[in-house]
Parts: structure tokens; C-alpha cells; sequence
């Protein structure tokens, strides 16, 4: 795999009336290789889109340096033709069609009145397949809606043909399936196209599909670092990358969840991060045990409905309940009869049948308040 | 076909521009035929002597000055609507105008009777050359600090908040001159701020016609910058533009035009606001490779229509030429918005 971004000793952070703000110091060494999708994670105001642009050349360095391919100090135009960026800046007005964006791409490539030349229409025509968007060409960029504005803003990218991609809160104010349509067509781009891509997100789930790593940004960065330090949640030893003290984690994924950074580096009092779906909850509150029996997606979409409804689940297994009181207020059972999934709710000695989670969740409710 | 479409448009205009050119040539105060206008311009020797001068040496001097400024002050004027993606920018949002209006103030307040209006209109005075030095003067003072002050910059919107400030400054400082002058001279400033186009004869003409000539050279230039400053500095900047490098060619070349015009024909408004808006509805497009030809021959065409409407056709009075672009201008502008509707395209 080709490296096509290394960082050594990178400090990123700006300058505000003189004084040098550190965003996020002593990051361990960074790379990006060709032909990988990185994402970017961590709280509001982590650092996130900073480090971002510090990576892109939009923002100096405090400290440290930025290698593209090996090279230091590359002219912006040399830098454009290596780094091309999607980022949350709107662009709506000026009247632009959406072929005259994508064409904006070649900027970096065309001549010096801004001419296109074969191989420019080539590469745009490329980047409109890519990016899935050859019904778009005709409109203006201001009617389009966020998720078509976004994809068009990838072509844009894309058009301008560099080894890299950075895109900066891409799935922001998308719907869920303009979502994974984005995600998807930036894994199938660092497969097919070799591309290293990396992206800044708050999709977690979403990123833990796609993401062949994960660089994780703790919050409190900068100046409240110190004040917040305190209060952080402990980790476990060893899961830090870089020296000691640096809030900011890489490695695949899975690993991440499994040395349980995640759930230290996201949970709060107010949400929890349940490991083995990967998924961030919200906490119940007042949870009644109950047991669950059954397998398969019922199973699963009734855990989910019973969890909601403020029931803390113990598994189906007997004796496996740590919760202590036997059954809790009762056993549910799930089954599947004739293709069609049914209920069954025992407690007490008694059992009683449902046929959809809408009538075994107004049961439960009945029972719990009766007793 | 798109580009043939707007091959035959700007075709179009251009023969537009003839004819306008040729329409303010035969209008005035004394009717010229436009067949007579012909044989004048083209065979020498022929014709009614005094048509002669009137045609050579007032009457061409002065549409020329109309396309050039109109040229210059359009284009200008669409360089600062995509720097400051503004629609209601205009060449003098940098403060250029004010300080040539400025340097024209100091002149004329202070010098009292040496430069009086009468000596503007006299071909060639000393009188006019000391009002387009010191508005040239006036103009390239708030150029060179808007400049040192760009580069402190990172952002364009802070420009265009430097440039009304400027503004302000300019303007205050007249005012003052103003306050403390005699009414007679006052009014002479007033006179001159109505702009006119006919006072630009001779070697003033060339001087004039050089700077828009270097002016629209540097702006065609900057057409790929503006191009990439439609998407804002972050993406131009990320496509490998110098942000403050193309500020510094855009500031240089927007002064250099509306400096120069408003020295030697007095402040015209409405032109660079106006203009740039009608090339983006006439060619549906914002590449400023289109954009900025489209500019420069609708804001001649124009302002040539404006001057022919200022001397009112069969009658003596010649109106001043900045009342009648923004008075006859704008309520065309607000018609073809409308019926366009195509208001939201600067959201």
C-alpha cells in the first residue's frame, strides 16, 4: 500500500491575537494510504475539522510537519493537484450550473484562461459517473437538496483527480439513505479507485462499517484541556497511542471497541455505548428485569422495543440473569407460527398470547402497573 | 449548441453595439442623419463642415468615453460581486470612488475659481487635468490602503466591511470640505458628481483608453480566479488558488478602472451594480470567461443608450449622464428580475 500522507510531530491549533491555541498537540505519526477510507470521529468540538484543514494545507501547522508523498512544503498549486477537499461550506448562489461545478474541479489542470482540454472532460465525465450524478448535470446548484448538493460536491472532488480525498462532515444534514448512499460510494472509491480517503464524521455506526480505521479525537481540546483532563473517564492502560496524555486514538475499528475506547471517549451519564451491537443508547430509566426467549430478528427487534419501554433484558439462558430475583416481572417468549411472529408473556403461573410488539407492549404496561 | 447559443448572443450584442454607437454619434442637439454620420466618419473631406467638427471632435470623443467607461465600470463591477459574492457590490464598495470624489473635492473647494466647472468644459483647460490628477490621486491613496490592509486579511467578507469604512471616511472628509466652502463652489463639486462623458478629449482620451485597455487586460486575466472564487475562498484556496495574490490583481485592476473612469468622467453609478446582473440573465451562466465579455459590451451598449437618452432627442437640455443610468437603469433591471424570477440565484 502506498503512503500518500505521512504527519510527523503535528501539533494543529491557530493564532488569535497573538497567542498560539493548541488544538490538538503531540499527535502520534499519521498516515494515509492509498486506496483506504479513514474516519475521522470524536465529540463536538474535538478538533476534528481543524485537524482537517491542517492536513488539507488550508491552515498552518503550529508544530510538526505534513509529508504528501514524501514532500515538505508543497506550492498550493502543487498541493491541488495532490489534495482535493469536500467541505461543509455552503455553496448555493452565483448561478452555477451543476456541470459548470464539477468542471471547477479541474482548476488545478486547466489553462490559464480556465480552458478545458480532452483529458479535463474526460476526468469530469469520470467523476460524474463516480459520484453517481449524471441526472443532476442540468440544474442550478441552488435547487438542489442537501444529500444531491452533497454528491455533486464529491464530483467536484473527484474531477480534480488527486490520490487523496478529504471530505469534512460529508453525511451532515443528510437523510439516512443519502447516508449510506454517500458512505458507500466512498468505500467502492477507495477500493476501485485506490483513493485514500479520509473523512470526518459523527456517523459512528456508519463508520464502523466502512472505516478500514478509525482515529478517534477525544473532546477538550486546546486551552480547557488541562481543566478537563480531570474529569475524564479512565482508560484502559495501553490504548493510548502516542505518549501519554494525547487524547486521540487509532486503530481499526473493531479493536477500538473491544479495548472499550469508544464507550470511554463518547459515553456520557446520558447515553451508553452498547459493545456488542455498536450502537449508542439512551439509558432507561427505572429498568424492570425481564427475560427474553427467542432468536432471530423478532428476537431482536423485541429486545429493542422492551428496552425502550424501560425493561432491562437478561438473555434467554436460565440462570444466566445477573440481575438477582428470578425472572423479574416475567418471561417473553418469542416465537414464529406459520411465517407470522406471535408473543407470549408468562408470569405468575399465568400466560397470555400477542400478536404484534404494539398489543404485548400495552399487556406488559397493564401487568407492571397492576402488580 | 449551448456555445453557439451564446456565440450568437454576444454576436449579437456587438452589432447592437454599432448601431448604438452609431445612434449616439447622429443624437444631440443638432441631428446629424445617421447616413450623414457615415460618409463623415468614413470618406474624409465630405460633408457639412460644421457636422464635421461637431461629429470629430465632441461627438466621437464622447461615445468613445461611453464605451470605455461603460466597459470598465461593468466589469469592474462583476469582479466585486464574485470576490465579496455579493450581489449589491459595486466598483466603489472599496472606497475608489469616494477618494477620487475626494481628491476632486480638495481640488475644487480649496482652489476656488482656478478650477471652475466652465474650465472642465473647456476642451483640454489645464483646469480639467488638475481635477483627473487629483482624483487619481484621491483614488490611488484609498487603493494603496485598502491594499496594505488586504493582506492583513484572511477574509474577503472583512474587505468588504474595510471598503465601506473607507467609504464612510471619504465621504466625511468631503463633507467637511463641503461645510466650510462658499455655496458657488459647492455647487460646482455638486455639478461634477453628476459625472459626464463629454469632457474627455485629446490626450485625455488616450489616457483614458490606456487605462481600460490595462484595466480589462488585468480582468480578463483574473477570470480563472473569479471562477474558482464562486465556491468561496476555503474551495478556491483548496484548488490551488493564492487567495491574497488574486486579491491584490482584483483590487489593483477594479481601481485602476473605476479609479481612472471616475477621474476623467466624474462618478456614474448604477453601471457596475446593474450590468454584471443583466450578462448572468441575458447568458444563464457564471463563467467569468463568458461573463466578462458579456459585461463589457452590454455595459457599453448601455451606457451609449443612457447618453442618447440624456440629450433628450429634439430638444437643447443635456441631462446629467449619472441621473439618467440609475433613473432609466434600474427600473429595467427590477423588470427582467421579475419576470425572470430568478431572484433566489443569489441566495
Amino acid at each position: 500500500m502506498a503512503e500518500l500522507l505521512h504527519t510527523r510531530e503535528l501539533v494543529t491549533g491557530y493564532h488569535q491575537g497573538g497567542r498560539r491555541i493548541v488544538v490538538s498537540g503531540d499527535l502520534p505519526e499519521l498516515t494515509i494510504g492509498a486506496g483506504q477510507l479513514i474516519c475521522l470521529l470524536g465529540p463536538n468540538g474535538s478538533g476534528k475539522s481543524t485537524l482537517l484543514r491542517t492536513l488539507a494545507g488550508l491552515q498552518p501547522a503550529l508544530g510538526g510537519r505534513v509529508e504528501i508523498e514524501g514532500r515538505v512544503g508543497l506550492s498550493s498549486a502543487e498541493l491541488a493537484k495532490k489534495i482535493s477537499l469536500v467541505l461543509t461550506d455552503r455553496v448555493t448562489g452565483n448561478n452555477l450550473d451543476v456541470y459548470s461545478l464539477v468542471a471547477l474541479g479541474r482548476y488545478p489542470w486547466s489553462t490559464w484562461l480556465g480552458g478545458l482540454r480532452e483529458a479535463d472532460r474526460e476526468a469530469i465525465h469520470r467523476a460524474i459517473i463516480a459520484a453517481d450524478i449524471g441526472e443532476l448535470l442540468g440544474r442550478k446548484v441552488f435547487t438542489l437538496s442537501d444529500g444531491e448538493s452533497q454528491k455533486v460536491m464529491l464530483a467536484r472532488a473527484l474531477s480534480q483527480d488527486t490520490p487523496i480525498l478529504m471530505l469534512d462532515e460529508p453525511t451532515a444534514h443528510l437523510d439516512l439513505p443519502s447516508r449510506i448512499r454517500l458512505m458507500r460510494i466512498l468505500h467502492r472509491l477507495a477500493r476501485e479507485l485506490d483513493k485514500g480517503i479520509l473523512l470526518s464524521t459523527h456517523e459512528l455506526d456508519l463508520a464502523l462499517q466502512v472505516a478500514d480505521e478509525v482515529w478517534l479525537l477525544e473532546g477538550g481540546g486546546g486551552v480547557a484541556r488541562s481543566g478537563a483532563d480531570a474529569v475524564r473517564v479512565d482508560l484502559p492502560t495501553g490504548s493510548r497511542s502516542g505518549s501519554a496524555g494525547v487524547p486521540f486514538h487509532k486503530g481499526t475499528p473493531e479493536d477500538l471497541i473491544l479495548e472499550g475506547i469508544f464507550e470511554a471517549v463518547f459515553a456520557r451519564e446520558d447515553v451508553i455505548f452498547d459493545r456488542s451491537s455498536g450502537v449508542f443508547r439512551i439509558p432507561p430509566e427505572g429498568q424492570m428485569p425481564i427475560r427474553l426467549e427467542g432468536v432471530g430478528v423478532e428476537a431482536f427487534w423485541t429486545r429493542r422495543a422492551l428496552q425502550r419501554a424501560g425493561f432491562a433484558i437478561m438473555d434467554g439462558a436460565a440462570g444466566a440473569d445477573s440481575t438477582g430475583g428470578g425472572a423479574g416481572v416475567g418471561v417473553v417468549r418469542v416465537f414464529v407460527e406459520a411465517g407470522r411472529p406471535g408473543w407470549l408473556f408468562e408470569a405468575g403461573g399465568e400466560s397470555k398470547r400477542f400478536d404484534s410488539i404494539a398489543v404485548l407492549l400495552d399487556g406488559l404496561h397493564r401487568h407492571t402497573h397492576l402488580s | 449548441m449551448k456555445v453557439r447559443l451564446r456565440r450568437f448572443r454576444l454576436g449579437g450584442l456587438l452589432l447592437l453595439l454599432g448601431l448604438a454607437f452609431l445612434f449616439d454619434l447622429s443624437s444631440g442637439p443638432i441631428r446629424i442623419p445617421l447616413r450623414d454620420i457615415f460618409h463623415l466618419l468614413f470618406s474624409r473631406g465630405s460633408g457639412d463642415p460644421t457636422w464635421a467638427f461637431i461629429v470629430r471632435s465632441i461627438r466621437l470623443p464622447k461615445a468613445i468615453t461611453a464605451v470605455l467607461a461603460g466597459c470598465g465600470l461593468s466589469v469592474s463591477g462583476l469582479q466585486m460581486q464574485t470576490m465579496f459574492r455579493n450581489p449589491l457590490a459595486e466598483p466603489g464598495v472599496l472606497g475608489i470612488t469616494a477618494g477620487a470624489s475626494f481628491g476632486v473635492a480638495a481640488v475644487m473647494l480649496s482652489g476656488g475659481s482656478m478650477a471652475t466647472l466652465y474650465a472642465i468644459r473647456e476642451l483640454g483647460s489645464p483646469g480639467s487635468w488638475l481635477i483627473a490628477g487629483a482624483a487619481c490621486v484621491g483614488a490611488g491613496l484609498v487603493m494603496l490602503l485598502v491594499l496594505a490592509l488586504s493582506s492583513r486579511l484572511r477574509d474577503n467578507v472583512l474587505m468588504l466591511v474595510i471598503g465601506l469604512m473607507m467609504n464612510s471616511i471619504t465621504v466625511a472628509l468631503t463633507s467637511i470640505w463641503q461645510y466650510f466652502s462658499n455655496p458657488e463652489e459647492v455647487k460646482e463639486y455638486l455639478l461634477w458628481t453628476f459625472g459626464s462623458l463629454g469632457g474627455v478629449t485629446g490626450l485625455q482620451l488616450y489616457i483614458l483608453t490606456a487605462i481600460v485597455i490595462v484595466g480589462l487586460a488585468a480582468v480578463f486575466l483574473s477570470s480563472k480566479m473569479l471562477d474558482a472564487l464562486l465556491l468561496g475562498e476555503n474551495y478556491a484556496r483548496s484548488m490551488g488558488l493564492t487567495v491574497k495574490r488574486a486579491r491584490v490583481i482584483i483590487v489593483c485592476s477594479t481601481s485602476l478602472l473605476a479609479g481612472g473612469i471616475t477621474a476623467f468622467c466624474g462618478p456614474i453609478g448604477f453601471m457596475g451594480i446593474a450590468v454584471p446582473h443583466l450578462a448572468r440573465l441575458l447568458f444563464n451562466t457564471s463563467s467569468h470567461r463568458v461573463l466578462m465579455p458579456a459585461s463589457c459590451l452590454l455595459g457599453a451598449i448601455l451606457l451609449l443608450a443612457c447618453d442618447c437618452i440624456a440629450q433628450w432627442p429634439g430638444t437643447q437640455t443635456v441631462l446629467p449622464i449619472n441621473i439618467i443610468t440609475s433613473l432609466v437603469g434600474a427600473p429595467v433591471v427590477i423588470y427582467l428580475l421579475v419576470r425572470k424570477k430568478n431572484l433566489n440565484i443569489y441566495r
